[in-house]
């Protein structure tokens, strides 16, 4: 069965429309990523996915159910968490609170604060600091950690190596195998190509709101990507 | 504006006009009165409901420009209606440095800020025992030197002026390009002031001109009633009744105060009789069409009969008609 | 000497006038509404206790157990049932519902309880004081500040120990983020709504035992809780306190020169602390 499944799914804003009749599949356990260019809707897909925002047409089934203008915090509790764009670490709150807020559904799991410090031992060094004054790298950590706290089944990824060294990539990616690993099914949007192709199992390309691609990695040529992300004739 | 709308705002003003000709006394000072509401309310809403500057805080300047009028009139000797004007100045004056005070804060707070300084002048004008009589209150003297008839005639025709007048300046300030600015800044402060609007610049002229204003009808409603008192003229209720018509008839809208105004004056006037009934009647028919009809009565005429008097909405054309091909030349 | 007992009769009153400003501030953080009915829910809470009185007997402290959930009741279901019909429609319709309820409250109490002055009957507590180094210290006005401090430090407590206290903050600071982690943030401005009113309970009682009260004594109520806070600055509970202290110094203060300087001391002090210090002397919020 589909962890998820996004069918024709059309989202405006106002008047304005970013998604057109947007379908895709995730099968349980397995991670897809989504790329393409600056404004192609990938974070409005996300953040739809996670019920921030409603569409307009098309259904949306989680496991099986439909969950198309369900809020987020619903959607929360039935175990999807949003790494957001940016991170939006809670200023008022330290690193700790803003693990233990992520475990607000009270969702049972593997992840605890203790099991997110042994992922990210600099989060526990640093448990007492305010959230907002980590570095960049170890923000995005607490992102994933408070996502992570709220034992989702479907965890979705927006954009974590935006604004990140080379390094700092390498480790956080190391880490959504080791969470994939585990079953749950990730969903990453990600500008880097490559990172993406490494990571997903399965790959869509979005350019202007619509699905230019799909595939698998192996199935891929540079050539093929390159036409779907930017949109250039052959 | 069109020819019938001209003519219509014509013959209303001809109408209001001719009043003291045929009417009582008891009714022009009721339509003073009414007037005089009618104004205030399309300031208040020229401030908080096209520029968002929510205060509660009104009653300064109608306070300040009653005593302003007994001043100039009585303690100096000014002419009786070049006085009401100058209360104005006055009250655009103190509005400077108040206004210096209250920008620093937003919203919520800023309507409570002008609160604060209304209470400050009360406060001020009680404790003076001896100039300004403290809370007993004074009496416009000057009044005596016209004779009543006379007197009353012109209170009522400056009334119409100033009412014509108010409406004038808010439709004629809404139709201009300082109109569109307000806009903007009601909506998103930053994003009009990305787009180069003046956001500051506007706020002030603004809050200083409903001053202005504020402070002219403050004097005129003395000049009505006679007698001043500051628990009476710095009341919060002046507020309260501001907000009621605009929010009642129709924020945002020219057409609204007016609606409003009508509707105010026909609940008070029937439920005069029930002391707090009235005010707790309004109070529950603000609430619930701020909740239900937030665009007022006239809104939801307007959106029902599509009818406009005062247009000051800007739209964008669904799509740009296709510019016709010319005519080919007549032969000679 | 004399000085010393105005000053230290100042600092007692802020911790009532911190209880006021703590309300008023608490929505305002976590939904950036400003409720202009706060200071006549104060008295609506001391009718209530007078109320209490009457129908069942029970001295004004006694009454907090049940006018505390009774305005919390009533906090949860003017926010549902009103200002939460709002979200999404900007910051003045509550600005303007608020107001609407502010008149709507007064006239309703007049009409109930006419516009004469009542009191809350708290017996012998009343008019006892001790002396402290040759200063004479009320009873009444100490165990008000005690009770003040008492209910802040619960406050604090909540916010920094309870999960629904940290669920406030987050939601604070971001409500589209906290949905993200299961959060309702309607749920949240209610209960809060409700919290505002439970501390404006209690606020209520101790003013009706402090002093005489009416219906109309509202808005001076609201205007006192909002220079508490412009004096002390918003994100800080402790700085609330400190604003309220300095509120009731500046109005005892002044009193003394002329009882009718009250409030215009407090008023003056409030717009001097706007002009040179917008912030407030104890801030500590990150955002405005």
């Amino acid at each position: 069965m589909n962890a998820l499944t996004v069918r024709e799914v059309e989202v405006f804003y106002g008047e304005f429309q970013a998604l057109f009749g947007v379908s895709l599949e995730v099968p349980a356990g397995e991670t897809v990523a989504i790329i393409g260019a600056n404004g192609a809707g990938k974070t409005t897909l996300l953040r739809t996915i996670a019920g921030a925002l409603t569409p307009r047409r098309g259904q949306i089934e989680y496991r099986g159910r439909s969950i198309v203008g369900q809020p987020a915090h619903v959607l929360a509790r039935h175990g999807i968490s949003l790494v957001p764009e940016g991170r939006k670490i809670f200023p008022s709150l330290t690193v700790e609170e803003n693990l233990m807020l992520g475990a607000y559904t009270r969702r049972s799991g593997p992840w605890n604060l203790r099991a997110i410090y042994d992922l990210f031992p600099i989060l526990g060094e640093r448990a007492r600091v305010a959230g907002v004054d980590l570095s960049g790298g170890q923000q995005q950590m607490l992102a994933i950690g408070r996502a992570l706290m709220n034992n989702p089944d479907l965890i979705l990824m927006d954009e974590i190596s935006l604004g990140l060294a080379p390094l700092v990539v390498k480790e956080l990616y190391r880490v959504v195998k080791v969470i994939a690993e585990t079953g749950t099914t990730v969903v990453i949007v990600e500008q880097d190509v490559s990172r993406a192709l490494q990571v997903a199992d399965h790959v869509y390309c979005l350019l202007e709101g619509r699905v230019s691609a799909q595939g698998r990695p192996a199935d891929f040529s540079h050539e093929a990507i390159s036409r779907a992300y930017f949109g250039m004739a052959a | 504006m069109n020819a019938p709308r001209i003519a219509f705002a014509l013959l209303s003003l001809a109408a209001l006009l001719s009043v003291p000709l045929w009417g009582s006394s008891s009714l022009m000072r009721t339509l003073v009165e009414f007037i005089s509401l009618l104004a205030l309310a399309q300031l208040w809403n020229l401030l908080a409901g096209y520029t968002g500057l929510v205060s509660v805080g009104q009653q300064a300047w109608i306070g300040l420009g009653g005593y302003a009028l007994i001043v100039f009139a009585d303690d100096l000797g000014i002419n009786l209606f070049l006085a009401v004007f100058l209360a104005g100045l006055f009250t655009a004056a103190v509005s400077l440095p108040t206004a210096a005070l209250v920008f620093r804060l937003r919203a919520g707070y800023f309507a409570i800020g002008t609160w604060v300084v209304a209470e400050v002048f009360r406060l001020l004008v009680a404790g003076s025992t001896d100039w300004l009589k403290g809370g007993l209150g004074r009496t416009l003297a000057a009044a005596g030197a016209l004779e009543r008839g006379l007197r009353e005639d012109l209170t009522y025709w400056l009334a119409v002026a100033l009412g014509a007048g108010s409406i004038a300046l808010v439709y004629g300030l809404m139709r201009s390009r300082i109109g569109l600015g307000l806009t903007a800044i009601r909506d998103s402060e930053t994003a009009a002031a990305s787009l180069g609007v003046n956001v500051n610049g506007i706020k002030w002229l603004v809050y200083v001109l409903c001053a202005f204003g504020t402070g002219v009808i403050g004097a005129l409603i003395y000049l009505n009633v006679l007698r001043i008192t500051p628990d009476a003229a710095f009341s919060v209720q002046w507020t309260a009744f501001m907000i009621f018509i605009v929010v009642i008839g129709g924020i945002g809208t020219v057409e609204g105060p007016i609606v409003g105004a009508l509707v105010f004056f026909f609940i008070r006037e029937y439920l005069a009789g029930f002391g707090g009934w009235s005010l707790i009647l309004l109070g529950v028919i603000a609430v619930v069409m701020m909740l239900v009809a937030p665009q007022g009565i006239w809104g939801l005429i307007h959106e029902r009969f599509g009818l406009e008097i005062f247009p000051v909405r800007r739209r964008l054309p669904a799509s740009v008609p296709p510019v016709p091909a010319p005519e080919p030349a007549e032969a000679p | 000497m004399q000085w010393v007992n105005i000053i230290v009769q100042g600092i007692l009153l802020g911790g009532l006038y911190a209880l006021y400003g703590t309300g008023l501030s608490l929505i305002f953080g976590v939904m950036r509404l400003v409720n202009l009915a706060h200071g006549d829910f104060i008295v609506v809470a001391a009718y209530l206790a007078l109320l209490a009185g009457q129908l069942l007997g029970v001295s004004p402290y006694l009454s907090l157990v049940v006018v505390v959930p009774l305005m919390f009741a009533l906090g949860l279901l003017m926010q549902l049932g009103l200002l939460n019909r709002t979200l999404g429609r900007g910051l003045m319709p509550p600005l303007l519902i608020t107001f609407g309820l502010s008149v709507m409250l007064q006239n309703i109490l007049l009409l109930l309880f006419t516009a004469d002055s009542r009191g809350l009957d708290a017996g012998a507590i009343e008019t006892a004081s001790f002396e402290v180094g040759g200063v004479a210290i009320g009873l009444a006005p100490l165990l008000t500040f005690i009770v003040a401090v008492c209910v802040l430090l619960a406050l604090q407590w909540f916010f920094s120990n309870t999960m629904l206290g940290r669920a406030f903050r987050a939601t604070s600071d971001d409500p589209d983020t906290a949905e993200l982690m299961g959060i309702d943030s309607r749920r949240i401005y209610a209960l809060a709504m409700g919290l505002s009113l439970a501390v404006v309970a209690v606020a209520g009682v101790l003013l009706g035992v402090r002093t005489n009260f009416a219906p109309t004594d509202g808005p001076a109520r609201l205007i006192f809780a909002f220079e508490t806070v412009i004096i002390g600055g918003l994100g800080s509970l402790w700085g609330t306190l400190l604003g309220g202290m300095l509120l009731g110094v500046a109005q005892t203060v002044g009193a003394q020169f002329n009882p009718a300087w009250f409030q215009l001391a407090g008023h003056i002090v409030t717009l001097l602390v706007l002009a040179f210090r917008p912030t407030g002397l104890f801030a500590r919020t990150r955002d405005v």
